[in-house]
C-alpha cells in the first residue's frame, strides 16, 4: 500500500490521541495472555508448550551467563515455546515505556546503573507475587518447597511486607579486597588495620582507596558494615525500618569516626574525582592496597589483573573488642534483582524459568559459566572456582555459621537515602565533614523520607 | 491568492506543524499535566495532587542550591563568553590595517570553531581527562610537574563549578565568534573607513562602532547563552562527582529533573521542576529582551 499524505496525517492524528506518556484512566489491561498448559507435578505453573516467553536481561560488560546457562534448560523442557531474549544496558529507558504500555517482558534481570526503580514498579502492582513460586516443589527434591531448599536467610531477603517478589538466586559477599601475593596478615581488629596501614604508607603505597566520583556507595557500605558489626543486626533492621535516631546510634558514629581516620590518613584526595575502574586499576598496579567491593571485583578486573595479582578478601575489621558481631561477620548480598512481571503475557514460563535457575543443574551451570555463587547449597561443590570466588565462598560460609551475615534493604527501598549517603560519605572520607555531621545528615534525610507521604514505607 | 494555491501551501505546512505539535507542544502540555500528579512513571494512571509538587520544590534544599549555581553561571558564562567572542571576532575581522583582521585570521577562525563541532558529551569526556585529579590529568600533569600538589578541579567544592563554567566558555566562544564575525561583515565598510579617516584607533573603533552596531546580535547571543546555562545537564552529568557534587555545588535543575524522574521515580515532582525551569527560562529571556531593547538602527 502506498502511504499518501492523507494517510500519514491520519496516523499522526491517531498517535496524537494515543501517544500520551500517561493516559487518564487505567488502560493497562494485559494483552492476550499466553494459553495455559496443564498443571502437573513436573510443571507446577502450567506452562503451555506453545506461544512465546520474553526474558529481558541487563547487558553488562560480561557475557549473558544466565541466559546462556538456564535458557537452554527451559527450551529443552518446552521445545515449542519461542523464547525471546531482550538485552539492554539502559534498563529504565528501554523497559519503562513497555510497562506504561502494558506489555512488559515476562522476566526481568534488573541491574546496572540505569536499572528500573523496583520500588516504584512494586508500588504500581507491576511485579508478580512469588508466594506460589516459592511454595512450588523443588526440581531436585519434589517433596520440598523451593523456599526450603535455598541458603538460610535468602528467602527472607526477598520479602517485602511479608510477600516475596524477587528470586533469591545470587549470593555475594562484600569486604576489603587486596592482593593475596602481598602476604599481608588480614587485620581482624581496627588497631591492627591502622598499624598495617601505617606500615604500608611508609613503604610508599596508598593503603586504602575507593572511587568518590561514582562508587562512593561502596565506601558507604563499608562504613555501614562496620556500624552493624559494632551495633548488631538490630541496627541494620532499625535503619531499614527508619526508626527514630537509627543513623545516630553509637555504632554508626563509631564506624564513621574510624573510617574518617582511614580516609584522612591513608587514602588519596584525588580518588574523589576518579571512577571505580580507575581506582581498581591502581590497585592492580600495586599503588593501592585495600579496596572495598563486592565479590564481582575479580571478574570485573580480569583484563587488567597482572599475573602476580591474586584477589582475596577479608571482612571489615572489628571496631572494638565489644562489637556485637564477631570479626567474621560479613555484608552479604543475597537474592537478586530479578523478577517476573505481573502484567507480562507468560508468567507461568517466567516462573518455570526461575524454578530451573534454582535447580542444582541450573545453579551449577550458572556458577560454572559466570564464576558467581548462588543461594543453592552445594550447587558449586567441586567446581573449579577462582581464588577470589573461593575467598568469597569461605567468607559467606564462615559468617553463615556464626549467624553473622549482614544484610540490609534501605538502599533499595529509599533512593533518596542512597543519593544522600554518596555525598555524605565523600564529605566524611575526604575531610569535609565529621562523624557527627555524617550521622546527623543521614538522620535528617531518613526523617525526611519517613515524613514524606509520597514514599512507600517498608518494614522487615 | 487563489484558493487552490492556499490549499497547496497549507498542505505543505500541515506535516511539519503536526510533527511539531506531536513532538514538542504535546509533551510540553503533558509535562504541565503530569506536574499536578504523583505519577511514578510506570503506570497508566496517577492521582491528582494539585500544586503539592510545587510547594515541595520550594522547600527542597537542592532546588535552591541549583538556583544559586544557575545564578553564578548566568553571571559568569555569558559575560566572559561574549566578551571573548567579541574580542576574537574583532581581532579576526577589523583589528589590523584597514578592515582585514590580523594575519592568519582565516586559520584562527577555523581553530576557534573546533569545539563547536564536538558534541557536548564528547567535550565532557575530553575535559574528564583535562581535569583528572591525579597526575594523569592533563592540567595536573603540568601542575605536579612544577612540584605542586595536584588540584581537585572537580572535587574541590570551591573550584568545581568554576571548572564546569570554564568548559562552557571554552565550548561556546567559537560559535559566538563566528556569529559576531557575520554580524561585523554586515556593518558597512564606509563607517570604518570614515572612522579611520577621523583618526580613530582600534579601541575607539571597537567600542564606538563595532559593539553598538552589533547590539542585536549580542542580545540574541545573550539569550542563547542564558538558555544554555540554564540547561547545563550534559556537562554536569559527565563531569561532576556524584552527579552534581561535591555536595550539590555543581547541581543544575536539568540534572535534578533527571534524578527525580529516573532515579527516584517521581515523575510528577520532576515534571513540576521542569515546569518551574520553563518559567525561569521564559522570564530570563523576556527580561533580557526588554532590558536591552532599543530602536533598530538603519544604515
Amino acid at each position: 500500500m502506498h502511504i499518501t499524505r492523507r494517510h500519514a496525517l491520519g496516523m499522526l492524528g491517531a498517535s496524537l490521541l494515543t501517544g500520551c506518556a500517561m493516559t487518564g484512566g487505567d488502560s493497562s489491561a494485559p494483552a492476550s495472555k499466553a494459553p495455559a498448559g496443564k498443571v502437573t507435578p513436573d510443571n507446577p505453573f502450567g506452562v503451555a508448550d506453545t506461544g512465546s516467553a520474553e526474558l529481558a536481561y541487563f547487558k553488562g560488560g560480561s557475557p549473558n551467563y544466565l541466559a546462556e546457562s538456564v535458557e537452554p534448560l527451559l527450551q529443552k523442557k518446552f521445545p515449542k515455546v519461542k523464547i525471546q531474549r531482550t538485552t539492554t544496558e539502559r534498563m529504565a529507558q528501554t523497559l519503562q515505556p513497555r510497562f506504561v504500555g502494558g506489555n512488559p517482558p515476562d522476566f526481568i534481570d534488573n541491574a546496572g546503573a540505569d536499572a528500573l526503580n523496583f520500588g516504584a514498579l512494586l508500588q504500581d502492582g507491576q511485579v508478580l507475587d512469588l508466594t506460589a513460586f516459592y511454595d512450588a516443589p523443588s526440581i531436585d527434591d519434589p517433596s520440598k518447597k523451593i523456599k526450603d531448599t535455598l541458603l538460610p536467610g535468602s528467602y527472607d531477603s526477598t520479602l517485602v511486607d511479608g510477600v516475596p517478589y524477587t528470586i533469591s538466586f545470587v549470593a555475594r559477599s562484600f569486604g576489603l579486597w587486596y592482593n593475596a601475593n602481598l602476604n599481608l596478615e588480614a587485620p581482624k581488629t581496627w588497631d591492627a588495620f591502622i598499624k598495617l596501614c601505617e606500615e604500608l604508607k611508609k613503604s610508599g603505597v596508598t593503603p586504602y582507596g575507593f572511587a568518590g566520583k561514582n562508587a562512593a556507595d561502596y565506601q558507604a557500605e563499608a562504613i555501614l558494615t562496620s556500624a552493624v558489626k559494632a551495633g548488631g543486626l538490630e541496627l541494620a533492621r532499625a535503619i531499614d525500618n527508619l526508626e527514630d535516631g537509627a543513623w545516630q546510634a553509637e555504632g554508626v558514629r563509631q564506624a564513621a569516626e574510624a573510617w574518617a581516620e582511614i580516609g584522612a590518613r591513608f587514602s588519596d584526595k584525588s580518588f574523589e574525582g576518579l571512577i571505580h575502574t580507575e581506582v581498581q586499576l591502581r590497585q592492580n598496579q600495586g599503588k593501592v592496597v585495600f579496596y572495598p567491593s563486592g565479590d564481582w571485583l575479580e571478574s570485573e578486573q580480569q583484563k587488567t589483573t597482572p599475573n602476580d595479582f591474586q584477589y582475596t578478601m577479608t571482612p571489615t575489621p572489628s571496631l572494638t573488642s565489644s562489637d556485637k558481631l564477631p570479626a567474621v561477620a560479613v555484608y552479604a548480598l543475597l537474592g537478586s534483582s530479578m523478577f517476573a512481571t505481573a502484567k507480562g503475557k507468560n508468567p507461568a514460563a517466567a516462573q518455570e524459568f526461575m524454578r530451573l535457575m534454582v535447580s542444582k543443574a541450573g545453579a551449577r551451570a550458572y556458577t560454572e559459566a559466570s564464576g558467581w555463587l548462588t543461594t543453592v547449597p552445594g550447587a558449586a561443590d567441586g567446581l573449579d572456582l577462582s581464588p577470589g570466588t573461593l575467598a568469597s565462598q569461605h567468607a559467606l560460609a564462615a559468617a553463615g555459621e556464626a549467624n553473622a551475615l549482614i544484610t540490609w534493604r534501605w538502599n533499595g527501598w529509599y533512593q533518596p537515602l542512597l543519593t544522600e549517603i554518596r555525598d555524605a560519605t565523600n564529605a566524611l572520607m575526604f575531610g569535609r565533614a565529621t562523624a557527627a555531621q555524617f550521622t546527623e545528615r543521614m538522620q535528617k534525610k531518613a526523617d525526611e523520607v519517613k515524613a514524606d507521604p509520597a514514599i512507600k514505607k517498608y518494614k522487615r | 491568492m487563489r484558493r487552490g494555491g492556499f490549499l497547496f501551501i497549507a498542505g505543505f505546512l500541515a506535516a511539519p506543524v503536526a510533527l511539531y505539535a506531536v513532538l514538542v507542544i504535546g509533551p510540553y502540555l503533558q509535562a504541565f499535566q503530569i506536574a499536578l500528579t504523583n505519577w511514578r512513571g510506570v503506570s497508566a494512571g496517577a492521582d491528582f495532587v494539585g500544586l503539592d509538587n510545587f510547594a515541595r520544590i520550594f522547600q527542597d534544599d537542592m532546588f535552591w542550591k541549583a538556583l544559586r549555581n544557575h545564578g553564578q553561571m548566568l553571571l559568569a558564562v555569558p559575560l566572559i563568553t561574549l566578551g571573548m567572542a567579541l574580542l576574537f571576532a574583532f581581532l579576526l575581522n577589523v583589528a589590523g590595517r584597514r578592515t582585514k583582521g590580523l594575519r592568519g585570521s582565516g586559520f584562527y577562525r577555523v581553530v576557534f570553531f573546533f569545539p563547536q563541532v564536538l558534541s557536548l558529551a564528547a567535550v565532557g569526556v575530553l575535559f574528564q581527562l583535562v581535569y583528572r585529579p591525579d597526575e594523569s590529568g592533563i592540567l595536573n600533569r603540568l601542575i605536579t610537574g612544577l612540584g605542586l600538589e595536584p588540584v581537585g578541579f572537580l572535587t574541590d567544592p570551591s573550584l568545581a563549578l568554576w571548572s564546569i563554567i570554564g568548559v562552557m566558555i571554552w565550548s561556546g566562544v567559537g560559535f559566538y565568534m563566528v556569529l559576531f564575525s557575520a554580524g561585523m561583515a554586515a556593518i558597512p565598510t564606509e563607517i570604518y573607513e570614515a572612522a579611520e579617516l577621523d583618526g580613530a584607533g582600534r579601541f575607539r573603533v571597537f567600542f564606538s562602532i563595532t559593539v553598538p552596531l552589533l547590539r542585536n546580535t549580542v542580545q540574541v547571543a545573550w539569550v542563547y547563552l542564558g538558555i544554555a546555562v540554564l540547561d547545563g545537564f550534559a556537562l554536569v552529568q559527565v563531569l561532576s562527582v556524584n552527579n552534581g557534587g561535591p555536595d550539590g555545588v555543581t547541581s543544575v535543575l536539568g540534572l535534578q529533573v533527571w534524578q527525580h524522574a529516573f532515579g527516584n521515580s517521581t515523575f510528577g515532582y520532576a515534571s513540576a521542576m521542569g515546569v518551574v525551569l520553563f518559567f525561569i527560562i521564559m522570564s530570563i529571556t523576556v527580561l533580557t529582551m526588554r532590558v536591552t531593547r532599543r530602536e533598530p538602527l538603519e544604515y
